[in-house]
């Protein structure tokens, strides 16, 4: 079922250049759509941005003047530095949240829970991933806003209120409660793989459970540590939803920041692409950082 | 920490108490949006009795049943084109090798890599410079890229696991690669079709950003729901995300059949 998509070298016979044709005509009637589509769609536009962030505080319907690099410049400007860092904050804050909070789960689902309940288990946290994202992080203002409910079950007790609604805290409970479950949902993969016997051998070799843990099980799932952490890290740099509802008006990020430049009031499309390309880059650069050190540690074992 | 070997039996450990804790951080925020869905007050926490009024308020809305219909239309149109065109590049890529495969295959990973607002801001200027004016199609358009892509991924995870003999015996047997396609290997895909197709329709129902900078006139119903949460609270919208999370639960729960169904096979 070989079949190549170019044809022979030198096919001068009309029988060859026919064959040659009709079998690179299945895998092109296999590829071509769904490629021509991803291409017209997802390639050209990326390439387009990435041209138009080279136009100067390009406009709607503007005709294109000239190139340069000041919208970079500008990105380098205090006020447009402090959202990136913004970003990179949240986003870094939130994968070592969900990170924290997820392993304990991962671990228990993995290792120690009842075996015939663990998929049920995992499919049930991994549930809330099904339900819109916009509706779960709405539920988020129900508990946090000064008469929401954390504060009803404050004051009964006694206890001060708190003001969580608009502040950092909020976007970093909504983007941890967000994507926890896809944390848990690779590292269960990666713990459910774990070699038993290895941590058998460390302790009859004497390690303690606590060393055993951080000198077998840690190293053992690296991977799935990296794999989680970076997919967590990438949505939250994204996210556009909480920062937004949740973090207001002092929490701009620059998935916000972008979404003001198109359909906000400040409308510069040359710099909105500008911001699109450094998003893309950071992106880029978490996704090869992973691949550059992420697989490293198996192999030690493999 | 030390893994227990269980046989069956839940022993109290710190993970497991976590664990308990960590699920009710997942289904609180959820349930307790459900119970102040029957709250008769608008404002606050507090409890002013038990009302079905934001359900009837719901059933009365009809902007919210328009922007559903939406919501509905470019996910069913963007799911069924894709679940074809994405089956056919995970059946294509998993058949054949050629110059620039991976290139190929990198593209195919980029909807699901590249955030969001990118995309869609892409997709804008895109479609701006090429000057077709948005409108629901144009919003189908834009979802079919990472439909397809999702839908390309989960049916090649299946194609791994298959038995490539049972197509080449078809096609020893006298089956055209056609009839091979469409009576062995397609019936063999099915279920991770549908759990893939599954996957698709939630996140395009879910889509706020591409809808928004995409959709033109039209109004799927995350962006109706934006505009309205984005000042506040609406005790209107607490009953409709229970009426959604319940439809989403059971959308999830037959797409964990499907998958459970493909592995099986």
């Amino acid at each position: 079922m070989e079949g190549g998509l170019r044809p022979e070298g030198r096919a001068i016979n009309l029988s060859t250049i026919y064959q040659g044709f009709k079998s690179s005509l299945r895998p092109l009637g296999l590829l071509g759509p769904a490629g021509l589509w991803l291409f017209l769609l997802m390639v050209l536009p990326t390439i387009l941005i990435g041209e138009l962030s080279f136009v100067p505080g390009l406009k709607p319907g503007q005709p294109i003047l000239g190139y340069g690099l000041l919208n970079y410049l500008r990105i380098l400007e205090p006020t447009y530095l402090q959202v990136l860092k913004r970003s990179a904050t949240f986003a870094t804050g939130t994968t070592l949240l969900c990170l924290l909070l997820g392993f304990p789960v991962a671990y228990w689902l993995a290792l120690m829970a009842p075996k015939r309940w663990r998929n049920l288990l995992l499919v049930l946290f991994i549930l809330p991933l099904w339900t819109s994202s916009l509706l779960r992080t709405y539920a988020w203002i129900t508990l946090l806003r000064p008469s929401g409910v954390i504060n009803l079950v404050l004051s009964t007790l006694g206890l001060p209120t708190q003001s969580l609604m608009n502040t950092p805290w909020a976007v970093y409970i909504g983007m941890t409660y967000s994507f926890l479950p896809y944390m848990v949902l690779i590292l269960y993969a990666s713990l459910e793989r774990l070699d038993l016997s290895l941590l058998e051998a460390a302790a009859d070799l004497g390690a303690n459970p606590r060393v055993a843990f951080w000198r077998v099980t840690v190293p053992q799932t690296f991977p799935g540590i990296a794999a989680g952490g970076l997919l967590v890290f990438v949505t939250s740099l994204g996210d556009f939803v909480v920062p937004t509802l949740l973090g207001g008006p002092s929490s701009m990020t620059i998935s916000r920041l972008i979404y003001n430049q198109f359909l906000g009031v400040a409308r510069n499309w040359g710099f909105g692409s500008a911001l699109s390309m450094v998003l893309i880059l950071m992106v880029s650069a978490a996704i090869s950082l992973l691949l550059k050190y992420g697989d490293r540690n198996p192999e030690m074992y493999s | 920490m030390k893994p227990v070997a269980s046989k069956g039996n839940l022993r109290f450990s710190w993970q497991g108490i976590f664990t308990l804790l960590m699920y009710g951080f997942m289904y609180i925020p959820i349930l307790i949006l459900g119970i102040y869905s029957f709250n008769q007050s608008r404002y606050g926490a507090i409890w002013k009795g038990f009302s079905l009024t934001w359900y009837q308020k719901l059933m009365g809305d009809e902007r919210l049943f328009l922007a559903l219909g939406d919501s509905l239309k470019i996910a069913i149109c963007a799911v069924a084109i894709s679940s074809v065109l994405g089956t056919l590049m995970a059946v294509g890529l998993s058949k054949y090798r050629f110059l620039g495969k991976s290139l190929y295959v990198g593209i195919s990973y980029l909807p699901l890599i590249i955030p969001d607002i990118a995309i869609a801001v892409a997709t804008l200027v895109f479609l701006a410079s090429v000057a077709i004016p948005l409108s629901l199609w144009t919003a189908i358009a834009a979802h079919m890229v990472f439909c397809l892509a999702y839908i390309a991924i989960v049916v090649s995870s299946r194609l791994q696991g298959l038995d490539p003999n049972l197509e080449e015996a078809a096609l020893d047997l006298g089956a055209t690669p056609t009839q091979a396609l469409l009576k062995v290997l397609i019936p063999q895909l099915a279920p991770a079709i549908v759990s893939g197709c599954l996957l698709a329709f939630v996140l395009s129902m879910d889509d706020l950003l591409i809808s928004s900078f995409t959709a033109g006139g039209a109004n799927p119903l995350p962006i109706e729901i934006f505009s309205r949460v984005k000042t506040g609270i609406k005790p209107d919208i607490n009953a409709l995300s229970v009426l959604l999370i319940l439809g989403s639960g059971l959308i999830a729960a037959f797409a964990e059949y499907f998958r459970h169904k493909s592995e099986r096979v």
